[in-house]
């Protein structure tokens, strides 16, 4: 068992965890937010994404005890039922899903994606990797490519996170 | 209600509620992870405890010896069920292999173990250490070898083993151009995003769990056999339901070994399937191979089609009726079928999305392409040419509706179908070839009894219960509206709950038959409950109205919280069919247009466009009847390019059994969809006059990306999925 | 996944003299390859020794015009900085077409150049495999070895490297430096980072127990069109089948180096002489000693086809 603390939707959790505790089931079994959804355990999948200090990473292939004092935004910190997030809205709108399991792993990094982009950092499908990055509909779906989504609701992801970003897809 | 005549004009008609491209009702829960799925109810049963599966490490033989020591002493551990101490099982209706191995392997990752701890950390390492000595058997894995080695099945389900009409030998061979080729479908997965996943918990001698299953009467009934208990002692509820596509239609080992652990180590335990284990664990879409023979005429009307299909499964189970549409499709006096089983070791095989038409249209459809260009006839026209209007085999039964050859024309001209050459291989841009092919898509609609209860409740609002479930389908919202319709209701008056076997039993989510049977049996019970509401207020029920929350009968009108006056009006029914299935054939339509790129040096191909232009009854709700057509789109891209369960024939395995090995379509493998519904509605089908959509969307979309691969690179793959190592040689040089 | 002990290090000499100090222990960074293999218990750490905390996570201009890019660099970051982008396109390329964002941003440079192999067959611990369990045979050899190396391989295993930046680093002549439990320090070309399988493909570097990596070098810019192109099935997040990392100069000349062939990254120094004559000259003598199975004989006119195609788009 150890000891760690990090922060969650901006909310400071200490834990006592078997090290072996993935962040990935540290949030579902012992936080119980259970929104980050485990769809593979094994990085195939993106359905677990969460964002850590800014950034989307696969919370099943990263233990807990590896987040000390980290700053983690879950599903569960983007918006409510109530008070849905832009990016939540979209995919309301749009149909961007359908059995639900991927989606707070997609909307998780759709968030991280974009502020990807506004930082300029490249992609697989950038044309000019010294020119400043535009989301084209090439280079979302590339970005988004490490979550699947079996229903295969691909097109209208797309849609609702183009609509917030403000083009079209 | 019983449905034997056509529907006539009825509230549904009114189209204030169905029929808008509505968001589903559920969509807060799922975009905000608040929608509770399986493994996730930490909200309804304490001190749950963890359950992790082990797999059998053989294709095929025996368990010689178990050895439980050391898992035993393993922290944490609670309790280990194996087939030596979980005493008699049963086994389900509608399941071949046991989900309990032992002694006798069936099948490679069967289920020989659960070790159940206090936590998963603890459970997980505990199941490495269990160990078990196997005798292997000599298991046959190789379809293609067993071909010549096959029986006659007798399908439950699918039509028989042969049909005849006509002859079909003397009038292919006199056809002056004729068609013989052979295709192979590769095994695939149904690799939906949430594992099966299970909790468990024990009251006394009754079990309730939570699960994710898409026929929760099928399940319920299926686990009191396989326990020995009795039915009214099980409750299963699933109101969330992380993708099935099939592969949830069944009690699974997930549930079983739920319950078993729980019993066992006398707390909840919760147990979800390892993904490694999935693939080879649970069901998949068997293999198949199949021989098309279709004789024409040189004006392209076919005089002969014949369909032959051989597939596997374990004993017991059932053959892949891939020979289903080729007896409906396309015209034709001389006609045969035949599907032949053998014997395989290999996991059973199972529903898939589509069973039957999706791996037969695979190759029909590219016979059809294949056909046209024999003919030098455009595969658009060959396929209007051979349309029918009644059952090829039953002349006297007409389609309920057939809008195939409007589908394909309207489809041809959105698509710009115009445009394509003929002649393959000449189109180019930049690295790319470009193609374009077509496919018909065809699916059966299915009716099946259906029942729902609704609740009018003094605050004017109306609850709806049934076990139908929702697997990303829109069954929540179409529900909801049926209702709302019904009850002349805004949708925020409806409530809807899914997924408990407490609830009247409905068709359930599987065959595309749950959208028009479980509305149809909501219409029933909303039927119901306005005669009960009339009846109650004196209103003849012939005159009254429902509408804008209020029942209305001459000048006298009520709010409906008022209806219900001091108690809840509580009303079930169910929609039961007579013979219209009988007396007509009903079907659904649609056509299917992709656009490809095959990269002229490495052969590696991309889909660009596509397009499906479907006539399915009534749409309920466009919006996530759409996302049903495009998202069978999808899972056609993954069946015609990628999904491919490779066999290892020694072994007697699945090889590539995880998500990185099972490659299934991403963001990047999918462009833009175009979709568009025909107006129809089918009031053979139900009061509501809609069919099943989603399944046709994945019926002969493969066959569409193989055509439009052919047309890009004049390479002509029979053999799915179509990978750039077999173009390779084809590929310009 | 068993049981282990854990403890964050303060200093790469520290981090490497624990390791050898320690029975089965093992260092995690970005975590992304080894614990999917832990939770399949291939990898066993009795011990795991969390290297995060180090301050290896910077890129350095070095004197003589290089980069020096610290072990802990994620592939995000290397992909997206500035020098790289334009003076190591064909890296920058390599780290882009791997894994998915989310890996990306977690996966590290050194972890990315000791990521195992993806054969299916190391990853089911049911099945014979000589990397996973020496002396237990090779499942691979007369099983399903579509993905597996057509050269370089042994009687004992046809597993390939997975890395698509290992491929851009060879390309690039990169050095990866290392402390070692003695606190002494070494630089390894990436040449003879990676061994061939022999009869030990359990043995997967030249790296000694404890020994971590701290760093990769990148000699000065060479100048040249630097591409990498990757083929896959799926469009993206999927491990190559084939790929090539080119620099090629205005005079033609250049050097490749190629992912997906086999067990490390595949640059024959001689075969380079042949870039002039074009790609199947190149070609035959990256592969003059291949030996394909049946599954995997594409990727010899796929490797060659890919070859002549990013010498066509380098010589636009």
């Amino acid at each position: 068992m150890t000891r760690v603390s990090f922060d969650v939707n901006g909310e400071t959790h200490q834990l006592e965890l078997d090290t072996r505790t993935t962040l990935l089931d540290a949030l579902r079994e012992h936080l119980h937010l259970t929104g980050t959804k485990k769809g593979c355990d094994h990085g195939q999948c993106g359905a677990c994404t969460v964002i850590v200090d800014g950034r989307r990473i696969n919370s099943c292939l990263t233990l807990a005890v590896m987040h000390q004092g980290d700053e983690i935004t879950t599903i569960e910190g983007l918006g409510t039922p109530d008070g849905l997030h832009p990016l939540q809205a979209a995919f309301v709108e749009h149909d961007g899903y359908q059995c639900g399991y991927c989606t707070p792993g997609q909307i998780c990094s759709a968030v991280a994606m974009l502020a990807e982009v506004k930082a300029g950092i490249p992609s697989h499908v950038t044309d000019d990797l010294n020119a400043p990055v535009r989301l084209t509909n090439a280079e979302l779906r590339e970005r988004m490519s490490g979550n699947i989504c079996r229903c295969g609701a691909y097109s209208n992801i797309a849609e609702a996170i183009s609509e917030v970003a403000g083009r079209s897809a | 209600m019983r449905f034997e005549h056509p529907a006539t004009f009825n509230p549904i008609d009114q189209l204030k509620v169905i029929g808008h491209p509505t968001s589903r009702i559920e969509g807060p829960l799922k975009t905000t992870g608040t929608a509770p799925y399986a493994y996730e109810r930490h909200d309804v049963v304490a001190d749950q405890a963890y359950g992790y599966v082990v797999g059998a490490a053989i294709g095929k033989g025996r368990i010689a010896a178990i050895d439980l020591d050391a898992a035993k002493a393993a922290p944490g551990v609670l309790a280990i069920v194996t087939a030596e101490n979980a005493g008699k099982l049963g086994k389900g209706a509608r399941n071949a292999a046991p989900l309990l191995g032992g002694p006798e392997i069936a099948h490679y990752h069967q289920a020989v173990a659960v070790v159940v701890a206090g936590t998963f950390e603890q459970a997980r390492a505990a199941a490495q250490l269990v160990r078990i000595d196997y005798v292997k058997g000599d298991g046959k894995f190789d379809l293609a070898a067993e071909r010549d080695h096959v029986s006659v099945p007798d399908p439950k389900i699918g039509g028989p083993a042969d049909t005849a009409i006509g002859d079909f030998a003397t009038a292919f061979a006199a056809a002056p151009v004729q068609l013989d080729a052979s295709y192979t479908t590769p095994d695939q997965g149904h690799a939906m995003m949430e594992p099966h996943a299970s909790i468990a918990a024990w009251d006394g001698d009754r079990l309730t769990v939570w699960t994710s299953n898409q026929m929760i009467a099928w399940g319920a009934e299926d686990m009191a056999k396989t326990l020995g208990i009795p039915k009214e002692n099980v409750r299963l509820v699933s109101p969330y339901i992380g993708g099935g596509f099939g592969g949830k239609l069944f009690l699974r080992a997930d549930v079983l070994l739920a319950a078993l652990g729980a019993r066992a180590a006398g707390r909840p335990v919760k147990v979800a399937l390892q993904r490694p284990l999935m693939f080879n664990n649970t069901t998949h879409r068997p293999a198949t191979i199949q021989r098309i023979r279709i004789g024409a005429e040189r004006d392209g009307r076919i005089t002969a089609i014949g369909h032959e299909s051989w597939s596997g499964n374990v004993s017991e189970g059932e053959p892949d009726m891939a020979v289903s549409q080729t007896r409906l499709l396309y015209a034709g006096a001389n006609r045969m079928t035949a599907t032949r089983l053998a014997a395989l070791d290999l996991p059973e095989g199972n529903a898939m999305r589509a069973p039957g038409e999706a791996s037969g249209m695979m190759a029909l459809e590219i016979a059809i392409d294949e056909l046209a260009d024999k003919l030098d006839i455009d595969p658009v026209a060959l396929r209007i040419a051979n349309d029918t209007q009644v059952d090829p085999e039953h002349p006297q039964r007409r389609f309920s509706q057939r809008q195939l050859v409007r589908c394909l024309n309207e489809g041809a001209a959105r698509f710009g179908w115009n445009k394509r050459n003929a002649k393959p291989g000449q189109v180019r841009d930049g690295r790319w070839l470009v193609g374009m092919g077509v496919a018909a898509a065809f699916r059966n609609n299915l009716v099946t009894k259906s029942a729902a209860r609704v609740r009018l409740d003094q605050q004017g609002r109306v609850t709806v219960e049934t076990d139908m479930t929702d697997i990303g389908t829109g069954s929540y919202t179409i529900i909801a509206q049926t209702a709302a319709e019904m009850m002349g209701l805004p949708l925020d008056k409806v409530v809807v709950r899914l997924g408990d076997s407490d609830f009247p039993v409905s068709c359930g989510s599987g065959g595309q038959w749950g959208g028009n049977n479980s509305t149809a049996g909501v219409y029933a019970a909303c039927t119901k409950l306005r005669e009960a509401i009339t009846q109650k207020l004196g209103f003849n029920s012939e005159e009254a109205v429902f509408a804008d929350g209020a029942v209305r009968s001459g000048n006298r009108s009520v709010p409906l919280a008022q209806a219900a006056g001091a108690g809840d009006l509580v009303a079930e029914d169910a929609i039961e069919y007579g013979d219209l299935a009988k007396t007509y054939q009903q079907s659904t339509f649609g056509a299917h247009f992709v656009e490809v790129g095959v990269d002229a040096d490495t052969a590696e191909i991309r889909v660009r466009r596509m397009l499906a232009v479907c006539a399915a009854g009534r749409i309920l709700n466009p919006k996530t009847a759409r996302s049903q057509v495009i998202g069978a789109m999808t899972m056609g891209v993954g069946a015609a390019l990628m999904e491919d369960l490779a066999v290892d024939k020694r072994h007697g395995l699945f090889v590539n059994h995880d998500l990185a090995g099972y490659e299934v379509p991403v963001h990047a493998d999918i462009p833009h969809q175009d979709m568009i519904f025909l107006d129809e509605t089918d009031p053979i089908s139900s009061p509501m006059k809609a069919k099943g959509v989603a399944e046709l969307g994945i019926c002969g979309v493969a066959a569409a990306v193989a055509n439009a691969v052919h047309n890009a690179t004049a390479v002509r793959v029979r053999d799915y999925p179509i990978t750039l190592d077999k173009l390779l040689a084809g590929m310009p040089v | 996944m068993r049981s282990f002990s854990y403890e964050r290090a303060t200093s790469p000499g520290d981090a490497a003299a624990a390791a050898a100090a320690t029975a089965h222990a093992k260092f995690v960074a970005g975590g992304t390859n080894l614990l999917d293999l832990m939770k399949l218990e291939i990898e066993t750490p009795a011990h795991l020794i969390d290297v995060n905390d180090l301050a290896l996570d910077r890129i350095e201009e070095t004197p003589d015009g290089g980069l020096r890019i610290g072990a802990l660099v994620r592939n995000t970051d290397l992909a997206a900085d500035r020098r790289v982008r334009r003076d190591y396109g064909v890296l920058a390329r390599a780290l882009l077409a791997g894994a998915s964002g989310q890996l990306r941003n977690k996966a590290t440079t050194a972890g990315n150049l000791l990521q195992r192999t993806r054969c299916p067959y190391f990853y089911d611990t049911n099945l014979p495999c000589n990397k996973r369990k020496p002396g237990s045979g090779c499942a691979a050899i007369g099983g399903f070895s579509r993905q597996h190396a057509v050269v370089g391989a042994s009687d004992a295993c046809i597993a390939t490297h997975p890395s698509d930046m290992a491929v851009a680093m060879r390309a690039l002549d990169a050095v990866v430096e290392t402390v070692r439990p003695d606190g002494t320090t070494r630089n390894i070309p990436i040449a003879e980072l990676h061994r061939l399988p022999g009869d030990s493909p359990e043995i997967e570097t030249v790296l000694q127990p404890g020994e971590l990596i701290t760093a990769v070098m990148l000699p000065k810019p060479v100048g040249g069109t630097q591409l990498y192109r990757k083929v896959r099935d799926r469009a993206s997040y999927a491990f190559a089948l084939v790929s090539v990392a080119a620099i090629v100069q205005p005079d033609g000349s250049g050097r490749v180096a190629l992912g997906g062939v086999a067990h490390k990254p595949w640059r024959v120094e001689t075969a380079e002489a042949e870039l002039p004559n074009g790609a199947k000259a190149v070609s035959a003598r990256l592969f003059a000693d291949a030996k394909p199975t049946r599954d995997n004989a594409y990727k010899l006119p796929l490797a060659e086809r890919t070859l002549a195609a990013v010498l066509r788009e380098a010589r636009v």
